[in-house]
């Protein structure tokens, strides 16, 4: 099997082999984001068709509020880079460095939780719910929650993910490949907020 | 990387322990059955409800007096109420959709013989594969306990339209705790799903046998890679449509309510949802799910076409693309189950010229099963008979998909009867059939034993006749202006002269319905009792029947196959027998 892999005269699909050259997990992530993809569209389709639909749709994001969430875009974006260096430090075998930057990783997803927890709290103090607002159309709440809700389980869920790769790859369970699929599913999440975060919250500042 | 594949192959023992082995087993042969079974078991529930459906719409206020007993509620004294009527109407297209069409030819024939087709020992994660099945498991479970919770099962259609199903019990029985567990359950379907599609995609471009090319792959295995494609693709979807439902239920969101409902006398207070908004999501999903159902069907049918004609199929690269063309095309045609929802016209022109497309790839499909019928020496067996049944209803209930796609002709036939005669028989029994065809066929690889091909033949016969007096009248009844998901039409005056045309109906339903029973006798007894079958009773091509009936656990005892030419080489002059394996390298077909 490996020579055959290394003969270039066999076309890469011509069976016995894999074509991508990548193992079935990795491929398997790629699918996996592929239809998450499409579950995240569905949700944006959503809003976007609400959004259209209701007239006078609320724009309460206060300077600071957006300052908020920049704060909390820049912890997700940086996490994306600590990543990057896991999955370098992975490569090269490197597994107490790659482990330290995956924990990086999940201390700026933690941040990115905690912010966003935070500004959950209050815009519920501020009597935002699912069903009704002080501004109008009481889909501006549902469409809020629900999209920034199913990213920040994806986030959660993320989160878990890492510690479970960081000490199996720290302890040889886990191989670089693993690391790299973990990373695969996180920047997908963060790629997510770069759609959430002009749709949900820049179009929604107050004029 | 290529060692990575392997290493599946390596770590592959057979378990030990009755659990392991064939409860919580990742053996895809293992799983493949469990799935068979369970759609089997979908598929009599769901005929049951077609027969209480058939009888109440021939003789409405029949007294069944187990109705009764079961559901005091919903049947009281044994006279089904129309809530009751719409609930078993609900169930049916649920539970022959998902848990029947969906299933079998892909959780079922797909689980058991991708791997083995395409030269694998499992599916690329054994234990995802598991999982989706006690997810499946789970989600039938939890559909089948919405007819036993208060108020029943949901009455608002396979399709869930809100606002009905979006208000919970204000809105009719049913639609409380019955419909939260219908969302619950498909929603459960959705991620089983999508983790089967994730795993069939990456089983078939990663494991595939040394010399097996895509276009050396058996059609059956291109219907499943291309449904899984179309599976992955449009159930998140619905999973997302399903959670934004679930919260118009339970959080009081109003994604799909629209403002100033007043619903058994009381205004609802939800403003700014749209229902149409779950309709786009619904039919994004719904109408791929239809290839979903059918592809296959298709798959199975020009295999075994092919086998018992003993001719290679006809246009075997157009036969791949077509299927890689319908699954394409599927995903911008759903606006034309919303002709008229209150979408623009021009809108509906476009989901027209789109869906009149489908029609293209369809077409060469058929003529290739006709190319491939030409000239053949043709086995009747009863997989034969089926797959020929198969091309049949295909056509007969294609066609008049050529009438529904004109929006000015579907202002008068949607939701007639026109539409339901229609659906049946392409999606309904047309991929039935491809399930009998291929049972008929793998029933021996699967078990070791032949099904009955007399008893076989008799279940075809009656099932062919029966299926098209069920089905072909409901045209007319449409066309007459008869409305669909109505519990009673005796009484309206214009639909009078259809009366006995519906019994008529009825009556071949009971027929076909009972001539199951043969079905299911001769598939319980051949398990036991039928002809202990050959490696290669068929002499077919393809790597299935290469390994023993039932093959062992890893499939091919550690020695992988090489596969050497395309899967349907029959009656290739000079060859020794009609047939050439795709792992023979000598081109007379000596495998020694």
């Amino acid at each position: 099997m490996a020579q055959q892999a290394h003969d270039a005269s066999v076309s890469d699909w011509a069976g016995g082999r894999s074509p991508f050259a990548v193992g079935s997990k990795k491929l398997g992530m790629w699918l996996f984001i592929l239809s998450d993809t499409l579950t995240f569209t569905a949700l944006l389709v959503a809003y976007t068709y609400v959004r259209v639909a209701n007239e006078g749709w609320p724009r309460p994001f206060e300077p600071s509020s957006i300052a908020l969430a920049s704060v909390m875009t820049f912890c997700l974006l940086s996490s994306s880079l600590t990543m990057v260096l896991a999955v370098a430090a992975a490569h090269r075998g490197d597994r107490a460095t790659a482990a330290k930057w995956i924990w990086a990783t999940i201390a700026g997803g933690l941040a990115f939780i905690v912010l966003h927890g935070y500004e959950w709290m209050q815009l519920i103090e501020h009597g935002v719910t699912p069903f009704g607002n002080p501004w109008g159309v009481p889909l501006f709440g549902a469409t809020f929650f629900t999209l920034t809700g199913l990213h920040m389980t994806h986030v959660t869920a993320g989160v878990i993910y890492l510690a479970i790769v960081a000490q199996g790859f720290r302890g040889g369970r886990f191989d670089s490949e693993d690391v790299e699929v973990s990373g695969l599913y996180w920047h997908f999440v963060d790629l997510v907020w770069m759609f959430i975060f002009p749709l949900v919250y820049l179009l929604s500042n107050v004029i | 990387m290529a060692e990575e594949v392997q290493t599946h192959a390596a770590h592959h023992e057979a378990p030990s322990g009755w659990v392991r082995k064939y409860v919580f087993s990742t053996d895809h042969k293992v799983i493949g059955i469990q799935y068979y079974m369970l759609a089997l078991f979908s598929v009599l529930v769901g005929v049951g409800l077609s027969v209480l459906i058939r009888l109440n719409l021939a003789w409405p206020g029949t007294e069944i007096s187990i109705l009764g007993t079961l559901f005091p509620e919903g049947a009281p004294g044994g006279i089904m109420t129309p809530e009751f009527y719409l609930a078993m109407l609900t169930m049916h297209g649920t539970i022959m959709v998902f848990f029947v069409l969906t299933t079998a030819p892909q959780g079922g024939f797909g689980n058991y013989f991708l791997p083995i087709q395409i030269g694998a020992d499992d599916m690329a994660f054994p234990i995802l594969n598991m999982l989706s099945f006690w997810v499946t498991f789970l989600a039938l479970a939890v559909i089948m306990a919405a007819f036993f919770v208060e108020g029943g099962a949901p009455i608002s259609g396979w399709t869930a339209y809100p606002p009905l199903s979006a208000l919970g019990e204000i809105a009719g029985p049913g639609l409380g705790t019955g419909q939260s567990l219908w969302v619950v359950s498909i929603a459960l379907f959705c991620v089983a799903s999508l983790l089967g599609a994730l795993n069939f995609i990456t089983t078939t471009i990663d494991m595939r046998a040394k010399g097996l090319t895509m276009m050396r792959l058996p059609l059956t295995v291109w219907g499943w890679f291309v449904t899984a494609i179309l599976g992955l693709l449009a159930f998140g979807v619905l999973l997302s449509a399903g959670v934004l439902l679930l919260l118009d239920r339970w959080a009081g969101t109003s994604f799909f309510i629209p403002g100033g409902l007043v619903v058994s006398d009381q205004a609802i207070d939800h403003t700014g949802g749209s229902p149409l908004l779950w309709q786009h999501l619904f039919w994004f999903f719904g109408h791929p799910e239809v290839y979903i159902a059918i592809l296959p069907g298709m798959g199975a049918v020009s295999h075994i076409l092919a086998t018992f004609a003993r001719k290679p199929v006809f246009g075997y690269n157009a036969m791949a693309f077509a299927i890689i063309a319908i699954g394409a095309v599927s995903f911008i045609v759903w606006g034309h189950h919303m002709f008229l929802s209150g979408m623009s016209p021009y809108t509906a022109i476009v989901f027209s010229l789109t869906t009149t497309a489908v029609a293209v790839p369809s077409a060469i499909k058929t003529f290739n099963w006709l190319g491939t019928l030409w000239g053949g020496r043709i086995q009747l067996t009863t997989a034969m008979l089926y797959a020929l049944g198969f091309v049949s209803l295909f056509v007969s209930g294609g066609v008049t998909g050529l009438f529904l796609n004109q929006p000015a002709v579907d202002v008068y036939l949607h939701d007639t009867y026109f539409v339901v005669g229609h659906f049946h028989m392409i999606m309904g029994v047309a991929a039935i059939f491809g399930i009998f065809a291929a049972t008929y066929y793998w029933f021996s690889k699967m078990f070791g034993r032949h099904l009955n091909e007399f008893w076989g033949k008799v279940h075809f016969w009656i099932t062919f006749v029966g299926v098209y007096c069920i089905f072909m009248p409901m045209h007319n009844l449409g066309i007459g202006g008869q409305p669909r998901r109505y519990a009673e039409l005796t009484a309206f005056d214009f639909l009078q002269p259809l009366v006995s045309l519906q019994q008529f109906i009825s009556i071949a339903a009971f027929i076909t319905a009972a001539a199951q029973i043969i079905f299911v006798a001769n598939f319980v007894y051949s398990l036991f009792k039928g002809r202990v079958a050959e490696m290669n009773p068929w002499r077919a091509t393809t790597i299935e029947w290469e390994v023993p009936s039932p093959p062992p656990h890893d499939n091919f005892g550690g020695k992988f196959p090489v596969v050497y030419r395309g899967p349907y080489e029959y009656s290739v002059p000079g060859a020794e027998e009609d047939f050439v394996p795709q792992t023979a390298p000598d081109a007379r077909g000596s495998t020694g």
